[in-house]
């Protein structure tokens, strides 16, 4: 839910990163916090296990700029996408106003990502959110890898309502920030709107 | 986006820390905290020091909605506060609806201190909440001239 305080003229808003396990997510994070501006930035907290898996969730503030007189601000947050931290999941999804989905692009991952796309829509729907009306933004990533499925074929069977498709792959930063300035101009529009 | 935006006016923002100040004092609090349970800082107020606000309020944010969830899986509606007591620092989250009131103390209070004057603080922040989602609902953003006049030139630009 975005939150704005008139008093110090900030806009806040929630970006989630979702998908499966090892898809990119906090990949994504790590390198917009590794190319972004110190004054632009917060600290990246990542909660992981010993083994650098995503535990409970990653977070990164960004600062975008000044809009009308309002800083803009965009809390970044990544869910863990193992299959059995589903729970964890749910409570990052709250008061989200983007989504970014990030799908891995390798065959043999085709069917963890159409379980983790339905997982999202449920969860969404879980706390009164329809995927349909929410500014989401579909990245492809992983596509440097040899096995990958064409993107028509991957934007055929994952992408759901005509939303923006990137390739990217996040280890080196390719379509990373394009996808980001995509969801985080879709969630201003919106707010605009309502 | 689903939901209207939860919007803070002035008034109410001053209101809401004149509460929190006056809990910092009364219970000789290091820094206290109010933080929505999505994870924004509403207001704060006290010895900062070096403490990153941002990923404290996040943090707490993430600890309340994993300890709400526990409780509900033991039968709990939830739990009401949660404390963490550290050798030299503590910290003691209160829930108050959509919100978090989150008081960092040391060895110049105690906790028996924090929760009698927590509880009443939590009171009159609740009222204010309050009024600040019921206004949320009716504050119309096409009628104020800062959002209405934000354009697509303007949205580009903070990506330039």
């Amino acid at each position: 839910m975005t939150f704005i305080n008139y008093a110090s003229r900030e806009i806040n808003c929630k970006i989630v990163y979702y998908g499966p396990g090892l898809c990119g997510k906090t990949t994504n994070l790590q390198h917009i916090y590794d190319s972004t501006a110190q004054e632009a930035k917060g600290k990246l907290i990542s909660l992981a296990t010993e083994t650098d898996r995503t535990l409970f969730f990653d977070f990164m503030p960004l600062e975008l700029g000044t809009v009308r007189g309002f800083k803009t601000r965009f809390h970044l947050y990544t869910v863990p996408g193992q299959v059995y931290y589903d729970a964890s999941r749910k409570l990052i999804l709250k008061g989200v106003d983007g989504v970014v989905f990030v799908a891995d692009s390798q065959e043999e991952r085709m069917d963890a990502n159409v379980e983790s796309l339905y997982n999202l829509e449920d969860n969404l729907a879980t706390q009164g959110y329809d995927l349909m009306k929410l500014p989401y933004v579909l990245q492809l990533n992983k596509r440097d890898l040899p096995n990958v499925i064409p993107m028509e074929d991957l934007t055929y069977e994952l992408q759901k309502k005509g939303e923006p498709v990137y390739e990217a792959v996040a280890s080196d930063g390719t379509g990373v920030f394009d996808t980001l300035k995509a969801v985080a101009k879709q969630v201003l529009t919106e707010l605009r709107k309502s | 986006m689903a939901q209207t935006p939860f919007i803070i006016q002035e008034h109410q923002f001053q209101r809401m820390k004149a509460v929190i100040a006056r809990l910092c004092v009364e219970c000789a609090a290091r820094v206290v905290f109010l933080v929505d349970r999505d994870g924004q800082t509403i207001a704060f107020h006290g010895e900062i020091g070096d403490m990153d606000m941002t990923s404290f309020s996040s943090l707490a944010a993430g600890n309340v909605a994993a300890t709400s969830s526990m409780a509900k899986l033991i039968g709990e509606d939830t739990f009401p506060s949660v404390v963490h007591e550290g050798e030299r620092e503590s910290i003691f989250i209160s829930v108050i609806n959509r919100s978090l009131l989150v008081v960092v103390f040391d060895e110049r209070s105690t906790l028996g201190l924090v929760k009698i004057r927590a509880k009443r603080a939590s009171y009159e922040v609740a009222a204010i909440l309050e009024e600040a989602v019921n206004d949320s609902r009716s504050f119309s953003l096409s009628k104020n001239s800062a959002f209405a006049d934000i354009s697509d030139d303007d949205i580009d630009s903070l990506f330039a």
